[in-house]
C-alpha cells in the first residue's frame, strides 16, 4: 500500500490530490473565517458589535454570505466581453490557490518542495494584476477600468521593491528554496538583522494585495468598487475569495522569509513540545491581525503619494540596504556556500 | 511518455496561441495570446529541466513587460477600419519580406549542424549536482562578466534615454515636498485634547457660528421637492 503511494505514479497522484485536498479545505474555510475575524477584529476597533446575529457570536455569518451568493443571479453587462469577464475572477481565485503548492507548513510538508520555491511564488503573485486588469477593461465600464489601471501601476511598482527584498534575504540562505530558507533562521529569525527590510516587505504585501491604506484600485468614494463594479453573486465572491487567499499567502511569504516559518521563537522546552505547523498558523494569524489593524487605522494613500513611496522610497532604500547586506556578508564571511 | 504527452500539448497551443497572436482582431486579446504563448513557453523550458529559466520568463516577461503591453494597448483608442485601410496596397510587399525570410530559415534549417562537441553537452548541460540557478550564475559571473556588464550599460541607456524623452517640466505646478511639510512647525500643530474637555477647557477658542442663513423666500413651491 505505502509503496503503491509512493511509487506507482497512479499512486503518486492520490496522494497528491490528498495532500491538496488536505491543505485547500483548510484554506478555504480559514478564507472564509477571516472575513469574519475582519468585521469582528474592526468592530471591536471602532466600537461596534460587528457580526452577531447569525449562530453564537455570529459564527455563522461567513456560511450566511457565501450561501446568500450562491442564489444571486449572475449578471454580465451587455457591453462586457462576455468571455474574459467570467474568466478574470477565476484567475484570480486560482493564482491564489496554486501559489500554495510550495509553501511548507512544517519541515518537509509542501506539497512541492521545489527548488526556486521563491521565484514560483513571486512569478505567481505578479501575475495577481492579471485578474483586475482582465476585469476592469473586460466590463466596459469606467469606474472598473480606471480601477483596473491604477491596480496595474501599483503592483508593478511595489513588484520591484519586494524584489529586491527577497533576493536580499537569498543573500543571507544561499538558496531558492523555501524550506531552506526556513531552515537558514534556526539562529535567528531574519525580522531581527534585516528588520527594515521587514518593514519594507510588510508594506509592500499590503499594496500587492491591494488592501487599505492602498486600496485605490477599489477606491469605494470615488470608483464605486473599482474594477469588479460590475460583477455579482459567485463572480464576485470569487473576487472576494481571491483577495482574501492573497492576503493569507502573504502571510505566509511574510512568516517563511522573515518570522521562520515553523520555527519556535526560541528552541527551548516549553515552545518546542507546540509542533510547527501551529506555530506556522500562528505566525501567519499576527500577520493577518496586522492587515486588519492597518486596515482600521490608516486612511487611503492618495494615488501620488503611492507611487511616490513605491518609487521614490521603497526602491532607494531597498537597493542600498541590498548592496549593504553583501557587502557585510562578504567582509565578515558569513557568506553562505 | 507523460513528458512527451506535455512537450507536445505545451508546443501546440504555443504555436496556436502565436498564430492567434497575429491573426486576432482585438489587440487586447492578442496580448493575452501572447501572455498564453509565454506560458506554454514557460512549461517547455520546465520540460526541459530549466527551471530557473522558466520562473524568471513568468516573472519578467508576463509579470511585468506583458502588463505593460496590456496597459498600453488598453489605452489606445485604436480604429479598426482604419487599420485595414491600406491593406490591399501593401500586401505584395508584406509577401514578398515573408518569402524571403522563410527562404532565410529554410535555408538555415536544412544547412544546420551540430558542433560535435556540442551535441555531448547537449545530453548532459549541466553539472551534476548542481541547482539550475547556480550553474547559470557561475557561468555568467566568471565567463561572461563582460557581456553581462554590457547588458546591463545598454539597458542603462535605453532607461535613461526613456526618461529623457518622457520628462518635461511643466511650468505652474506644485509639487509636495513632504520633508518640508514635516519638519514645518507652528502653523499647524498637534495638540493632545484630554478626553471629554471642550475646546474651550484648553483655551481654544472657536470662531463665533454665522448666523444662521435664511431660507430663501420662493413664491411657488412646485411639486413640494423632498421631505
Amino acid at each position: 500500500m505505502v509503496d503503491f503511494l509512493f511509487n506507482h505514479p497512479i499512486g503518486i497522484l492520490i496522494l497528491t490530490v490528498v495532500k491538496t485536498l488536505a491543505l485547500l479545505v483548510p484554506l478555504l474555510i480559514g478564507v472564509a473565517y477571516m472575513t469574519y475575524a475582519e468585521r469582528k477584529i474592526m468592530a471591536a476597533m471602532q466600537m461596534r458589535k460587528g457580526p452577531n446575529v447569525v449562530g453564537p457570536f455570529g459564527l455563522l455569518q461567513p456560511f450566511a454570505d457565501a450561501i446568500k451568493m450562491l442564489m444571486k443571479e449572475t449578471i454580465v453587462p451587455t457591453g462586457a466581453s462576455r468571455v474574459l469577464f467570467l474568466f478574470a475572477p477565476m484567475l484570480t481565485f486560482m493564482l491564489a490557490m496554486i501559489a500554495w503548492a510550495v509553501i511548507p507548513v512544517n519541515d518537509g510538508w509542501a506539497i512541492a518542495d521545489i527548488n526556486v520555491g521563491i521565484l514560483y511564488l513571486f512569478a505567481i503573485s505578479s501575475l495577481g494584476v492579471y485578474g483586475v486588469i482582465i476585469a476592469g477593461w473586460a466590463s466596459n465600464s469606467k469606474y472598473a477600468f480606471l480601477g483596473a489601471m491604477r491596480s496595474a501601476a501599483q503592483m508593478v511598482s511595489y513588484e520591484v521593491s519586494m524584489g529586491f527584498v527577497i533576493v536580499t534575504v537569498l543573500l543571507c540562505v544561499g538558496s531558492l528554496n523555501l524550506t531552506e530558507i526556513v531552515r537558514a533562521q534556526q539562529t535567528v529569525w531574519f525580522a531581527i538583522p534585516l528588520f527594515p527590510m521587514f518593514v519594507i516587505f510588510f508594506i509592500s504585501t499590503l499594496a500587492e494585495t491591494n488592501r487599505a491604506p492602498f486600496d485605490l484600485p477599489e477606491g469605494e468614494s470615488e470608483l464605486v468598487a473599482g474594477f469588479f463594479v460590475e460583477y455579482s453573486s459567485m463572480s464576485f465572491a470569487l473576487f472576494f475569495l481571491g483577495e482574501y487567499a492573497n492576503m493569507i499567502l502573504m502571510s505566509s511569504l511574510t512568516v517563511i522569509l522573515f518570522l521562520g516559518g515553523w520555527l519556535p521563537p526560541i528552541d527551548i522546552a516549553p515552545f518546542n513540545w507546540i509542533p510547527g505547523p501551529i506555530w506556522f498558523i500562528a505566525k501567519i494569524c499576527l500577520c493577518l491581525f496586522t492587515f486588519v489593524w492597518v486596515r482600521a487605522t490608516f486612511p487611503r494613500y492618495r494615488y501620488d503619494q503611492l507611487m511616490r513611496l513605491g518609487w521614490k522610497v521603497f526602491l532607494p532604500f531597498s537597493l542600498v540596504w541590498l548592496v549593504l547586506t553583501a557587502a557585510v556578508l562578504k567582509l565578515t564571511g558569513w557568506l553562505p556556500a | 511518455m507523460i513528458a512527451a504527452l506535455a512537450f507536445y500539448v505545451f508546443a501546440a497551443i504555443l504555436i496556436a496561441s502565436a498564430v492567434m497572436v497575429v491573426t486576432s482582431r482585438n489587440p487586447v486579446y492578442s496580448v493575452l495570446f501572447l501572455i498564453l504563448a509565454f506560458f506554454n513557453a514557460a512549461g517547455l523550458f520546465l520540460l526541459a529541466g530549466a527551471e530557473f529559466l522558466a520562473m524568471i520568463l513568468v516573472i519578467v516577461y508576463v509579470g511585468a513587460v506583458a502588463v505593460l503591453f496590456l496597459f498600453v494597448v488598453m489605452m489606445l483608442d485604436i480604429d479598426f477600419t482604419q487599420l485595414r485601410e491600406g491593406f490591399q496596397r501593401y500586401a505584395p510587399i508584406g509577401a514578398i519580406i515573408g518569402a524571403i525570410l522563410l527562404i532565410e530559415l529554410l535555408m538555415v534549417v536544412t544547412t544546420w549542424r551540430f558542433a560535435p562537441e556540442a551535441m555531448t553537452l547537449r545530453l548532459n548541460p549541466m553539472p551534476a549536482g548542481v541547482t539550475n540557478a547556480e550553474a547559470l550564475g557561475r557561468i555568467l559571473y566568471t565567463d561572461y562578466i563582460y557581456l553581462f556588464q554590457a547588458c546591463g550599460l545598454i539597458l542603462l541607456v535605453a532607461m535613461i534615454g526613456a526618461i529623457v524623452l518622457t520628462l518635461r517640466e511643466r511650468p505652474g505646478t506644485r509639487r509636495q515636498n513632504v520633508g518640508e511639510q514635516i519638519a514645518r512647525s507652528g502653523s499647524v500643530a498637534l495638540r493632545s485634547v484630554p478626553q471629554g474637555a471642550g475646546l474651550k477647557v484648553i483655551g481654544i477658542e472657536r470662531p463665533p457660528s454665522p448666523e444662521e442663513a435664511k431660507p430663501k423666500e420662493v413664491e411657488y413651491h412646485g411639486h413640494g421637492g423632498h421631505h
